[in-house]
């Protein structure tokens, strides 16, 4: 309901103030939460200096939310942004609104927090109404002043309503909500509240924290992990490698080993020093080997979606495109390695780390500690950027076995190859697709058949003190499987089926979700199929995909991004050069689980080097309501850059005994050097709901990049990353056929 | 053992071979330079050294002794003297720029990029944008910042260059 619609309808709330409670602000913080989400306490406090305190479950990961989810409680409550701030996610604290994945900060909290608030402003209203004696309907609210006439002397502060007192008001969910005509806070660019700290050097890192009497950890683990399956046995560690280095020692539990030094660069050296007999593993299939392997392994199949018959639509179709395309594994590689700090007791613990979920965390850390729940505080701090299940649960899992077998509060920084060579990657894929269309250009069949392992759900740390590998629930399935949206779902096909083909993790490497899960994958794959039919009807690709749709918020990404690319049509491949330097241009669309990505990339290729670089990136997000257009302007910038840097770079090495990539060198990202231009269109659509824009226009990019390829030198790449030997390779290929 | 830290003299308890950044965090408890690989391999380390940018993550802190070390904190102040102002602004015109252009996500690369940035703009006032792309190579982001980064480069040396900052 809306707010104007309640008034009129004289929506009843009965409010209940006692004044002997005590300070909210004295009462949170001293027991184990998640505080009673239904209580408007919980998510809301205001204090007598007329601000307010909002407590958000979401952690700020440098994409903006906690600004964003800011802006829409000062909206609802009509406070300026200078009256509103947040805290710290924390186990004690703040309710529980699931982790910060799935792009969901805005999507999932943001109705919470606009409800809560507006539950609080109706809250204030009755208050309000009841001291300056005047009908609720005709009070307005301004930087949290509420007028009944315009007259000062007939207003009233939140602060001098509430002050630091509780609502003691039911989370109904119910309270009507500002319609988004009377929007002033949601829908603008407003900076983001960290930025200064951040470059002045005043924000508090996870990497920064401290506590008393701690001492400096490192694990010890093989360079680069090993099959999943397996995990890392000791077969013997020579405690007196290290007994020159002052304080260090050795902890271990199983097969989970460490060194603790009061001094961090003599727990560096430890670490380095100290001389560990690894068990030889089993073997892997190694690069080289990985699809081949992927592709013939024995799998668990599953339809994701199926509909018409593929064989009566394919039987008859006008033009075909098919082939077989492989992704690669690829990294999180935050640019600071996780990082945490415990003081674990014999009865209670507390854990700082990067976590994006803190009661997700604190149940892991339950279960590994043997300690209930309620006995385990943790409290969230910003690392770097993470873009998914990178190693923050597993240093947190570390930390607190290091801070345990030590007896004292621990601080463990993971080591860069810690963090490269042990990451749950994004998993490898091989994906078959093929499409067809009819005479006319309409697409009649569709079929996409994807081979990827599942993520897992044992971390490192747990699972060298003896906890069995496991995978993480709905493995191979959902997100974790062939995605309906991306593999052919915003076109209008008769005859379509997606098929999973499961491999089990354990005979691979350690997976987990990675910036928009396997999308760039089915993209790379589906949309060159897509664009080869555009290709084999004589249609400019764009025209083509246009043709083939109907759903209008596909078609509003598609033109937005066309249009900002000033796309003029014309078959690809059409003008072939003979000159050493190819350009060429491509159109994608994708997404992730929600919201509508389009993207059309702008390349070159160098032929006689194999280097292709992105000149120019155009990326559109449709996520509906967008609360800061700026950070979603920003969000899309990152997804292109990030884009370019898989397409072109991005490759988890390993061999038979385990990974290889373990830094900056092995495991090279985009540069300045190539960094493309780019362009970001934010489509606007206030009267949606909000939905994802942190990872909705990367599989489209990915698309675009290939299909841009292809217009440039006629040949479509068949695995990425696009790196100078693979393409060397399949231009050389081209010009023998 | 003394080294000079924003213009500030730090006697070291650490050993010689510990590189500065661990004494920068640890012992003076700065919170600009920051461990990003340990193996000069990222730029988020970075500190000045005698006004050149220095990877503090593998420079022993011996190797500084008598020589001057800025940090993401003293560029305002170093700023100021090189260029000869009263008064230290609260930010390094490079600093502002960040702000202005919101080139910030997760912000974990921006001490390197903002220790860099300085660094080159003290010595080439308006770098065309090639220049800066060279400069700025050795120093990485996992966010995909680049663009606003080359951005407020710009416009901070546009303000620089009219006497703004």
């Amino acid at each position: 309901m809306i707010r104007r619609e309640f008034l009129k309808t004289g929506g009843a709330l009965v409010v209940g103030f006692n004044l002997r409670d005590k300070l909210v602000a004295q009462e949170r913080g001293t027991k184990a939460g998640p505080p009673d989400a239904r209580q408007v306490d919980t998510w809301l406090a205001i204090h007598a200096d007329n601000t307010a305190t909002v407590y958000i479950g979401f952690a700020e990961l440098g994409q903006g939310a906690s600004t964003a989810l800011l802006q829409i409680a000062a909206e609802e409550l009509d406070l300026d942004m200078s009256q509103i701030k947040t805290v710290r996610l924390d186990t004690n604290v703040t309710p529980n609104q699931g982790g910060t994945y799935s792009s969901a900060s805005i999507n999932r909290g943001g109705p919470q927090v606009r409800t809560a608030a507006a539950e609080a402003r109706l809250a204030l209203l009755k208050l309000a109404s009841a001291k300056l004696n005047t009908p609720q309907e005709q009070l307005t609210v301004s930087k949290g002043v509420v007028s009944g006439t315009g007259n000062p002397k007939d207003s009233v502060t939140y602060g001098e309503l509430v002050g630091d007192r509780p609502f003691n008001v039911a989370f109904t969910g119910t309270a009507p909500v500002k319609p988004t005509t009377e929007y002033k806070i949601v829908g603008t660019k407003f900076p983001r509240n960290d930025t200064p700290a951040k470059v002045s050097g005043q924000y508090t890192y996870m990497q920064y924290v401290r506590m008393p009497g701690m001492l400096h950890g490192r694990v010890v683990r093989p360079r680069g992990q090993r099959m999943y399956g397996a995990g890392a046995k000791i077969v013997s560690v020579d405690e007196a490698s290290i007994r020159a280095i002052p304080g260090a020692r050795v902890v271990r539990k199983g097969d989970f080993l460490g060194v603790v030094a009061e001094d961090e660069w003599n727990a560096i050296r430890a670490a380095q020093q100290l001389k560990v007999v690894w068990e030889t593993p089993p073997a892997l299939p190694g690069n080289a080997g990985l699809h081949e392997h992927m592709r013939t392994a024995k799998t668990e199949e599953n339809i994701v979606i199926e509909r018409g018959n593929v064989t009566t639509g394919f039987s008859g179709a006008a033009h075909t495109a098919s082939h077989t395309c492989l992704g690669p594994y690829q990294a999180h590689a935050p640019f600071g390695p996780n990082c945490a700090v415990a003081d674990v007791k014999a009865d209670s613990a507390l854990v700082m780390c990067s976590t994006q979920d803190v009661y997700g965390t604190r149940t892991s850390l339950s279960r590994l500690l043997g300690m209930p729940v309620e006995k385990i505080r943790v409290q969230y701090y910003e690392g770097s950027g993470t873009y998914g299940h990178s190693c923050y649960d597993d240093v947190a899992q570390a930390v607190v076995l290091l801070s345990q077998l030590a007896g004292k509060p621990v601080r463990l920084q993971f080591m860069r190859w810690d963090e490269h060579g042990w990451d749950n990657y994004g998993p490898g894929h091989v994906g078959e697709v093929r499409a067809a269309a009819d005479a006319n250009g309409k697409i009649v069949a569709y079929e996409y058949q994807g081979w990827q392992h599942g993520w897992i759900n044992t971390e490192t740390s747990a699972q060298l003190t003896g906890a069995p590998p496991t995978e993480w629930p709905g493995a191979g399935t959902g997100v974790q499987g062939v995605n309906r949206l991306t593999c052919g779902g915003m076109y209008d096909i008769p005859n379509l089926k997606l098929v999973n083909h499961k491999l089990p993790v354990t005979s691979y490497l350690k997976a987990g979700w990675l910036r928009s899960p396997l999308d760039l994958s089915f993209a790379f794959a589906s949309e060159q199929a897509i664009d080869q039919l555009a290709y084999l009807t004589g249609a400019d690709p764009y025209e083509f995909r246009q043709r083939n749709m109907t759903d209008t918020r596909w078609l509003g990404v598609l033109n937005a991004v066309a249009q900002a690319a000033k796309w003029t049509p014309r078959k690809a491949a059409a003008n072939l050069s003979k000159a050493n330097i190819a350009t060429g241009r491509g159109i994608g669309v994708g997404t992730h689980l929600t919201s509508y990505g389009a993207a059309v990339a702008e390349i070159e290729v160098d032929k006689g080097t194999g280097r292709v670089v992105a000149k120019h990136l155009y990326g559109a997000i449709d996520a509906g309501q967008v609360v800061n257009p700026g950070f979603v302007e920003s969000q899309i910038m990152g997804q292109l850059v990030q884009t370019a840097s898989r397409m072109f770079k991005e490759e988890v090495k390993f061999d038979q005994t385990g990974v290889t990539s373990l830094d900056w060198g092995s495991y090279p990202i985009l540069r300045f050097d190539e960094c493309p231009e780019v362009t970001a269109v934010v489509v606007q659509r206030l009267d949606q709901k909000s939905t994802g824009a942190g990872e909705e226009c990367m599989a489209a990019a990915a698309a675009a990049i290939a299909n841009a390829f292809f217009d440039a030198t006629g040949v479509r790449m068949k695995e990425f990353p696009l790196t100078p030997s693979r393409v060397l390779a399949a231009l050389s290929g081209r010009k023998a056929a | 053992m003394q080294i000079r830290v924003n213009e500030r003299s730090w006697t070291v308890n650490a050993a010689p071979d510990t590189p500065l950044l661990y004494v920068l965090m640890n012992e003076m408890q700065l919170q600009g330079p920051r461990f990003g690989c340990g193996l000069a391999q990222c730029g988020s380390c970075s500190v000045l050294v005698n006004g050149v940018e220095t990877r503090s993550c593998v420079t022993a802190v011996s190797k500084v002794e008598g020589k001057s070390v800025t940090t993401l904190e003293g560029l305002p102040a170093w700023y100021a003297s090189q260029k000869k102002l009263a008064k230290a602004p609260a930010l390094h015109p490079v600093q502002q720029a960040m702000i202005d252009e919101q080139a910030v996500q997760c912000g974990y690369c921006f001490n390197g990029m903002i220790v860099k940035s300085a660094e080159l703009l003290s010595k080439t006032l308006r770098p065309t944008e090639a220049q800066i792309r060279t400069a700025m190579n050795g120093h990485l982001c996992r966010c995909g910042t680049y663009p606003r980064i080359m951005k407020a480069i710009q416009r901070a040396s546009a303000a620089m260059a009219g006497g703004v900052a």
